[in-house]
Parts: structure tokens; sequence; C-alpha cells
């Protein structure tokens, strides 16, 4: 996405409700900073994020996409994450696989204290993402509006 | 093979069953397709057993097993795991399956045959080692191993793993398939030249479902690709990279469950190497979660249905990549 002439990459952060996205609200109680093109999507548990949901974030102009959730073995549903975990770390090496550049995909784990963590993290990613520019090789113009 | 026939024949006149699932010859002599034989006359009539049985039957056991009655099926090695990573996921009654395991020599494929200057055959018939064709231009005689289906070059286990009965002698395991070493070829490319390759590959991809619809390991009644508002029902209108959602996502919905049986690319009227996709998911499997083999047992859970609590991290993904 371009700003004022200067591009702002679009991130997705899909965030765990019971951990991540209550990290995410301490950061803001906190007054920390993280870019605004930073879209946070809720979802009850790391593992509900379907891989479908990250390639259409990406299909939709999505230029980084990151899964937060619990850290491992504090899942609110015990072992969550760690089926995240696994299918994460596949569909990951699937992409980088097919050529699409790695650096445009994470996790991170986070807690609900960890309001820092989040923003130091949206930070980091974002400049990451920014480096590579705009996501050219996962876009899908019959997905955008 | 007669015998194969005369198998389906026999179980069907000593009733040991009331139906065969086997193959018949479809629009050409090469292009054989899965049936369902109820009486000896129709197995008389139209049963086949040749090189160009690469049809897997193991996924019509889903409807055919909850009919009425038992029903027979033969099922080479590679069908073998199929059938039971299906009965592993409760998808086949065994109770109305008698197996028939039949030895393998490895399938062929016509196309390999024309490639060889084989053209307008009419009939092939084993001998030994090779296979004599009769083609419109006179005999001619090619070796059976230059005309394999690119799944049987690297086949990697000629063992029927579950049979009721087995015809020929059973296989082993073939731990020297080299199986991954297209896939270990795209690893060492650089990310640019791997979206190239995949680019020209997937591009061709005129979304026929089906790699879908022949997948045993793919078998939901309701599939994500047949939702029509989802805008990917169709084929792309991009040149980007066309149709890399469905393949991606289609080989994530088989991962840790596919047995490798390589009917995908079998199928496959643009000759995608589709099975290249899978096989990747299983070789990062295999190195990252331990050796797995789907359908090679009753009893393990697929990788993708279980964790350890020390597995390693996404990253390593960006980790192990160096700068490739
Ligand atoms: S993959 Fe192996 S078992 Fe299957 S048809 Fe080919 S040679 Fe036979
Ligand atoms: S069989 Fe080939 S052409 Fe048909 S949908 Fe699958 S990849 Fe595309
Ligand atoms: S609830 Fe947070 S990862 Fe499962």
């Amino acid at each position: 996405m371009q700003v004022n002439g200067e591009y702002k990459p679009t991130i997705v952060a899909f965030c765990c409700n019971w951990c991540s996205y209550a990290g995410a609200d301490l950061s803001g109680t906190n007054r920390l900073t993280y870019p605004d093109n930073v879209k946070i999507i809720r979802i009850p548990c790391s593992c509900r994020l379907n891989p479908m949901f990250i390639l259409r974030a990406f299909q939709r102009g999505a230029d980084g996409v990151i899964l937060c959730g619990c850290h491992p073995g504090d899942c609110h549903y015990t072992t969550g994450n760690y089926y995240a975990r696994r299918r994460m770390t596949l569909l990951f090496s699937m992409l980088d696989f097919l050529g699409i550049e790695r650096e445009r995909t994470r996790v991170e784990w986070v807690s609900a204290a960890e309001g820092a963590k989040f923003a130091a993290t949206m930070n980091e990613f974002t400049a990451q993402v920014a480096k590579l520019g705009e996501n050219k090789r996962l876009e899908d113009l019959r997905c955008k509006k | 093979m007669q015998e194969v026939m005369k198998k389906a024949l026999e179980l069907l006149q000593n009733g040991t069953v009331s139906r065969i699932l086997g193959w018949k010859t479809g629009d050409f002599f090469y292009d054989l397709t899965p049936a369902v034989f109820e009486s000896a006359e129709e197995v008389e009539k139209d049963f086949v057993f040749s090189p160009f049985c690469g049809a897997n039957l193991s996924k019509y056991l889903i409807k055919e097993s909850r009919k009425e009655g038992k029903i027979a099926v033969f099922l080479k090695p590679c069908d073998s795991y199929s059938f039971v990573q299906l009965l592993k996921e409760h998808r086949i009654i065994r109770d109305n399956v008698y197996v028939v395991g039949v030895a393998c020599d490895g399938m062929c494929d016509i196309e390999k045959m024309k490639e060889l200057g084989v053209k307008g055959v009419t009939a092939v018939r084993e001998d030994g080692e090779n296979l004599v064709c009769e083609t419109l231009y006179g005999e001619k005689t090619v070796a059976r191993k230059d005309a394999l289906l690119e799944r049987c070059v690297s086949c990697k286990s000629k063992k029927v793993v579950m049979f009721d009965e087995m015809l020929g002698e059973n296989g082993e395991e073939n731990p020297e398939s080299h199986r991954f070493d297209k896939v270990a070829e795209l690893e060492a490319m650089t990310p640019d030249e791997r979206f190239a390759f995949w680019q020209n590959e997937l591009s061709r991809c005129i979304r026929c479902n089906a790699c879908r619809n022949v997948c045993p390991a793919c078998s939901c009644e309701k599939c994500v690709f047949d939702n029509a508002n989802s805008g990917i029902a169709n084929k792309a209108a991009v040149t980007s990279f066309e149709e890399q959602n469905f393949h991606i996502i289609r080989a994530f919905h088989v991962a840790s469950r596919c047995t490798d049986c390589g009917e995908c690319s079998r199928v496959c009227p643009q000759h995608i190497p589709l099975h290249l996709l899978n096989r990747k998911f299983i070789k990062d499997i295999n190195e990252l979660y331990g050796e797995y083999q789907a359908g090679a047992d009753m009893d393990t859970k697929p990788p993708l249905m279980n964790f350890t609590k020390d597995d390693c991290e996404p990253s390593i993904v960006h980790e192990r990549g160096g700068d490739k």
C-alpha cells in the first residue's frame, strides 16, 4: 500500500483470543506503538488458523502474515498451539518450496503479559516485510475487491 | 495376467463375494477405468488386467463397501497403502471387502511409449521384461522399465500391506526408491528459480479437479473448493501464479495422510508433477518429525494429528534455507 508516496506493507496478524490478543491490548494500554498497517484478526486459538486464511490474506493483498498464540504449554485449550506449530512449519516450508519469500510469514508466541513483546514483534516484522516490497507472487486478482 | 481374471471369476462363482471391483477398458485399451462387475458374464466380457492398470481402486470402496453384500477388490502394493489409510480413517467397512493383493511389476504410461516412438498402438502384450506392442505400423517391442509411470520408476514399496489373499509373491519395501530426488533438486534452487518452475507448471492447470477427485486421501463429502462463492471455483484470470491456492491447499489437506500413491500426477491431463508437492510434505515430515509412511499400519497417528512438546518452531524454515 502506498501512503503519501511511501510504501507501507499490509500486515495481517492472526492473534489468539486468550494470550496474544490480550497482549496486543496491553501494548495499547501501555501506549506502546506499532505500525497502524498491522491488521489484527482475532481467532479463538492459534490452531483455528486454517492455512486457507493465510493464503486468502495474501491473495487479497497482504504483504506479510503473522500468527501469534499462547506460548507452547500455555494454550487455553491445552494443545492447540502444538498442532498449529506443526501445521505452520509445513505450510511455510511449502510456500518456500513454491518460491514465495519466506520472510513474509512468521509465528510468534506472545502471552497476555507481553505487551512490549507484541509491539516489538510487530515493528520488527513490518520492517522485515517492508524490505521485500509488495507481495506479487501470491496475490490473486479474482479475490481483490 | 489371466490369473487375476480367473480369481475374479472364482470368487464370484464360489459365493465369496457378490461383486468385483476391477478394471475395464475405457475410451482406449490403454485407458483403463475402474469398474464394478456383478456377474461372471460381465467379468468374462469386460474385465481387464494389463500393464495399464495404474488406477488405484481403494477410493471406490468408500461407497462400494457401504452397499449390500461383499465386494472383492484387487490392490497393487501402492493401492494397499491407500486402503489401509482409508480403513484407519473409518472410511471403508472392512467386513464388506475381500482384498486380493496383486504383485506388481510396475504400471505403464502410454505417453512414455509414444515418446519411445511407439505410435498407433492397438494392443500390448507382456513378454517377460518386455512389452510387445501391435501397432498400425507393425509389431514393436519396448522394455517395460522404459515405459513405466513416473510413480513406478520410484516405487516405494512392492509390499501389499493388507490382504485376504495374495496373487503372486508379495514384495518388500524399497528404501532405495530415490523418490525425493526431484524435491531435493528443487530445494537446492533459488526461490526465483523455484517460483519460475512452479509458475510454469501450475499455470497450465485447467482446474478440472481430476487430481482432487482421484486422490484416495481426499474424500470429504463437502470440499472447500466446491464453494461457488469462494472465487476459486474456476480458473484464475491472473498471469502471476495461477492456482497456487488450490494446489497448496489440496496438498496440505492430505499432508501426513498422503501415501504417495502418485494418482494425482497420473490423472492430470496437463502433466503437472503434482506428486512433488505431496512429496515435499512427506520429506519435511520425515526430516522434522521422524520417518513416517501413511497407510503402512493401522495404529500410528498421522504426524499432523500429533505433536511432541519439543517440536521445532516454524522459524526452522528460515534457518534451514540459508540464502537459497
Ligand atoms: S508404484 Fe509400485 S506398486 Fe504401485 S503400480 Fe507402480 S510399481 Fe506397482
Ligand atoms: S488434474 Fe491437473 S489440470 Fe486438473 S485440476 Fe489437477 S492439476 Fe489442474
Ligand atoms: S488458546 Fe492461545 S494458542 Fe490455543
